[in-house]
């Protein structure tokens, strides 16, 4: 009976493969028709007749002028309107600043229902692989909690297509003209996702056994390839805006649609926001978690939420070591496309954000690192490991403080002549690039070590190898670290920039060694360890706190970094191609964007609380009130 | 209600906190280039080296690069006296530009960058074949002629050196400024010009032609072209001006006119320029 339902449902889920293959196919044909009918290929050639109906014996009906007619009818591809400001409506109210919060409000969103699908697949999968039904409840939870987030999502960009179509209404045009039936597709894939995404969530307990669950598994797979296309259809907008492709230089579309898409920052950007929404959506879901955590005294409860907020942790961390690495990517690629654009960004009037961008991962790690030592204290075998926890905490300090030391300050003439320049003479040398190079990946390092150490404190290694093994991972992490620091300080401060910039190459290199080389030494040396106790629920209150830090500091960090991305196109909408003329047009000082960025901060806080009250409105059932005696109830 | 309002405080805390931090940043704004307006009738050379010192500072976003070591990512050139640096430069065999001069090397260094690359400088894995500067003629920067000049004769006069740059003539600024001003449609495929005057500006003739002098820009002045070339004459060098080069000037006449102009626009200028005897 069972596997009759299945072969049913099998059924009708490989149709529905089918469909969508076959919608997807005419999605992505779309546009290069509407490429062909502004070129060769007019309406009327489309339509003409392909043969000839005459009487047997008349002769044939001469066609005439048509190759001539062909001729004259060469279109001059459209170039990128130039608007001048009083082309720009105005609302009374900045332009920028309602597009700035609508599109970070729909960024933020997106970037969290894209990311708990991910996690929520991996988690799913791993139930099945450990037959541990808890794994599937807290999967199943993550789902229900993010559920409204599609809604909200949709919400906020609807509203900022409003915006854009009504604020930037010269710009939006071009933007539809050069992607033209893409869009298409992109407003496709939203009923592919909110198809997926119902079925998934509410069929989790319909299809939760057996075969029933692989199809649950796919359906989940599905809808992350659905959230994926969408995101990379969107960022291709994004890229396009930052280093346009498939256009000339005056903007007029010369390449089909997947020359347009794939300039040379949109791999780049998809990698970063993958990870990153990875992490983002981690760090969200842990500080729901943490929430329920203080807000119970019932032990079992504890020790559930205890639990989830620490793969919530786990999920954001394990993404966020990567980022960095990501991110280094898209900047080499930026520098590659144009270097004018990357010394925007990183020596230019925004590098001074760069500052507050260190303040803000300095925060991820500080508090992602207490979380975990805090989580030592689950375990009994993790009393080996507290000496380490000081010298971690040393290293991260020291590192963050050199990593928001400003190369430059703002300084009074007495202040310049007390200081014999207007650089300190120690001070100086740690505000540039080299010095943050080595304490970046310093702090990396110190990080994964936590992880480590975490990891290890409940298990015992049972391998003869085992000191031979932790000798030679002491060797790794001595030699990575003398490296990095040579590396930094030799290139950095004795070469030129070309040479400064190639070595920080290097010490990612290292850095990600350690990271690999650890995860393989451990796995090796831990198999059939001997497991020690480990007591969830069993961990400080104020350790939640550092669940809160993480998301607020990952949120404001996702919008400070929008702000730099979107910025380096300086007054240009589509750079080098469509000037920005319109009132806006500037790069606002960083006062303005904090407050721009604690708004949306905010407003994403109260957003996601809602989200979470409704998720828990669910589960709630008022009691029937008692009839009152001899009255109305 | 407790722990809702304790996190609610942390979470706002810490929110604050990072903006608290902005705020102790320098506060500066990137303002969009703004177009400016210059009196040529009663412009100086001062004003004009001082219009170059600006442009290279701010519109021109020159200093995003030019910067002293160890902080530079291109030559330190306002730290360096360029127009002696030009004539080694003209000298090296690695030189491959059509300059003769050092005027002539600082403008083409802004417009073609690639022709000479400095050792250590050029584009990472090109081993100095190619520059990473952007033409400053195109695109984000697209300086206009006449403000390249400027520049020019900025970077001349700070190091005490000559200025060999000519102030712009009024009555052809007046001119380009139409044709740049013509709707803020920077970016359209431009519509014929209507006018030789109009053609002559577009195509930067006047930027190294003066029409109304013999003086010697960057090619010979025009005031008396048509007493020495005919029509035909006057067609092939707009059309193919490296057939035949006047003597004693380099050949620095871009050979692409045929693909840029219009029929009408080439008949105009050849008209134009028959008329002009001397």
């Amino acid at each position: 009976m069972k596997q009759k339902k299945f072969s049913h449902a099998g059924g009708l889920f490989f149709r529905m493969l089918r469909l969508f293959v076959m919608l997807l196919f005419a999605g992505v044909s779309l546009p290069s028709l509407a490429v062909a009918d502004d070129g060769a290929v007019n309406t009327q050639e489309r339509i003409a007749p392909v043969a000839e109906v005459r009487l047997q014996g008349q002769p044939p009906v001469e066609m005439v002028a048509a190759p001539a007619q062909k001729k004259a009818q060469v279109v001059e591809p459209e170039a990128a309107p130039q608007p001048s400001r009083k082309d720009y409506p105005n609302v009374g109210i900045s332009s920028r600043a309602i597009v700035w919060v609508l599109a970070q409000m729909h960024l933020f969103f997106g970037a969290l229902v894209l990311a708990v699908p991910l996690f929520v697949l991996m988690i799913e999968l791993v139930g099945v692989f450990t037959g541990d039904d808890r794994y599937d409840d807290m999967a199943h939870e993550f789902m229900k909690i993010s559920l409204t987030g599609f809604s909200i999502t949709a919400i906020f960009g609807g509203s900022l297509a409003l915006a854009l179509f009504m604020l930037y209404p010269d710009f939006m045009g071009y933007m539809m003209h050069v992607f033209g039936a893409q869009v298409l597709v992109y407003a496709l894939m939203f009923f592919f996702e909110s198809f997926f995404l119902y079925v998934y969530y509410y069929g989790w307990n319909a299809f939760r056994y057996g075969n029933l669950k692989w199809v649950h598994l796919t359906l989940g797979l599905l809808l992350n390839a659905s959230g994926l296309t969408i995101m990379l259809l969107a960022n291709s907008w994004a890229t396009f805006m930052m280093a346009p492709s498939g256009v000339n230089e005056v903007g007029a579309v010369v390449g089909n649609v997947w020359e347009i898409m794939k300039g040379p920052l949109w791999n780049p950007i998809n990698l970063h926001r993958f990870i990153a929404n990875i992490g983002f959506g981690g760090a969200v879901v842990g500080a729901y978690a943490a929430f329920k955590f203080l807000s119970t005294g019932d032990p079992a409860k504890r020790a559930h939420y205890d639990w989830m907020g620490y793969t919530s942790n786990f999920i954001a961390i394990l993404a966020f070591l990567p980022l960095p690495f990501a991110g280094y990517w898209l900047m080499a690629e930026i520098y590659a496309y144009s270097q004018q654009m990357g010394i925007t960004a990183m020596g230019g009037i925004l590098a001074w954000l760069f500052i507050v961008q260190a303040v803000l991962i300095g925060t991820i790690l500080l508090a992602g690192n207490f979380y975990l030592w805090s989580g030592m204290s689950r375990t009994d075998g993790s009393e080996r490991y507290k000496g380490l926890i000081k010298i971690i905490a040393f290293v991260l300090v020291v590192s963050f403080l050199i990593w928001v030391t400003p190369h430059t300050l703002i300084l009074s003439a007495a202040e310049i002549s007390l200081l014999g320049g207007s650089h300190h003479h120690i001070l100086g040398p740690l505000g540039i690039m080299p010095a943050k190079n080595i304490a970046v990946n310093l702090m990396l390092i110190a990080t994964f070590l936590s992880f480590q150490l975490y990891r290890r404190s409940d298990k015992v290694a049972t391998v003869g190898w085992a000191p031979l093994g932790n000798a030679l991972l002491i060797g790794v992490y001595v030699a990575a670290v003398a490296n990095i620091v040579f590396l930094g300080v030799y290139f950095g401060y004795f070469t030129n920039t070309v040479y400064k910039v190639g070595s920080s190459v290097a010490q990612v290199g290292t850095t990600l060694v350690v990271i690999v080389f650890g995860l393989v030494i451990d796995s090796l040396m831990f198999r059939n360890a001997r497991v020690l106790s480990s007591h969830w629920g069993r961990i400080p209150d104020r350790s939640q706190y550092a669940l809160f830090a993480l998301p607020i500091a990952f949120t404001w960090l996702m919008a400070l970094m929008g702000y730099v991305r979107s910025s380096v196109k300086t007054h240009w909408h589509v750079y080098t191609v469509m000037k920005d003329n319109s009132p806006d047009n500037f790069i606002p000082t960083i006062g303005y964007a904090g407050n721009m960025i604690t708004l949306v901060t905010i407003l994403f806080l109260l957003c996601v609380l809602f989200m979470f009250w409704v998720a828990n409105l669910s589960g709630s059932r008022q009691a029937k009130p008692e009839p009152v005696v001899g009255g109305v109830a | 209600m407790n722990v809702l309002l304790k996190t609610l405080t942390f979470s706002l805390a810490l929110t604050l906190l990072f903006t608290f931090v902005t705020y102790l940043l320098p506060q500066v704004k990137g303002e969009a280039p703004v177009e400016k307006n210059v009196d040529l009738g009663s412009l100086t050379m001062e004003d004009f080296i001082a219009l170059g010192d600006d442009i290279f500072h701010n519109k021109g976003t020159c200093t995003l690069c030019h910067k002293p070591a160890p902080l530079g990512r291109a030559p330190d050139i306002e730290g360096e006296n360029m127009v002696a640096l030009a004539e080694e430069r003209l000298a090296d065999d690695r030189y491959n530009g059509e300059a003769r001069d050092g005027e002539a090397y600082i403008r083409e260094s802004m417009v073609d960058p690639g022709r000479y690359v400095v050792a250590g400088w050029g584009k990472k894995g090109s081993n100095d074949s190619e520059s990473p500067m952007p033409h400053v003629d195109k695109p984000p920067i697209q300086l206009s002629p006449m403000e390249i000049d400027a520049v020019i004769a900025w970077l001349q006069s700070k190091d005490g050196n000559v200025v060999t740059v000519v102030l712009p003539d009024p009555e052809v600024a007046v001119e380009v400024a139409s044709a740049a001003s013509d709707g803020g449609d920077a970016g359209k495929v431009p519509a014929p010009a209507a006018t030789a005057e109009e053609a002559l500006a577009r195509y930067a003739c006047v930027s190294c032609h003066a029409l109304d002098s013999r003086n010697v820009l960057v090619g010979p002045g025009l005031v008396d072209v048509g007493a020495r070339l005919d029509k035909d004459e006057l067609r092939q060098s707009i059309l193919d001006p490296n057939a035949d080069v006047a003597e004693g000037f380099p050949p620095a006449m871009p050979p692409d006119f045929a693909s840029k102009m219009t029929v009408k626009e080439l008949e105009m200028i050849i008209e134009y320029l028959a008329e002009k005897k001397g």
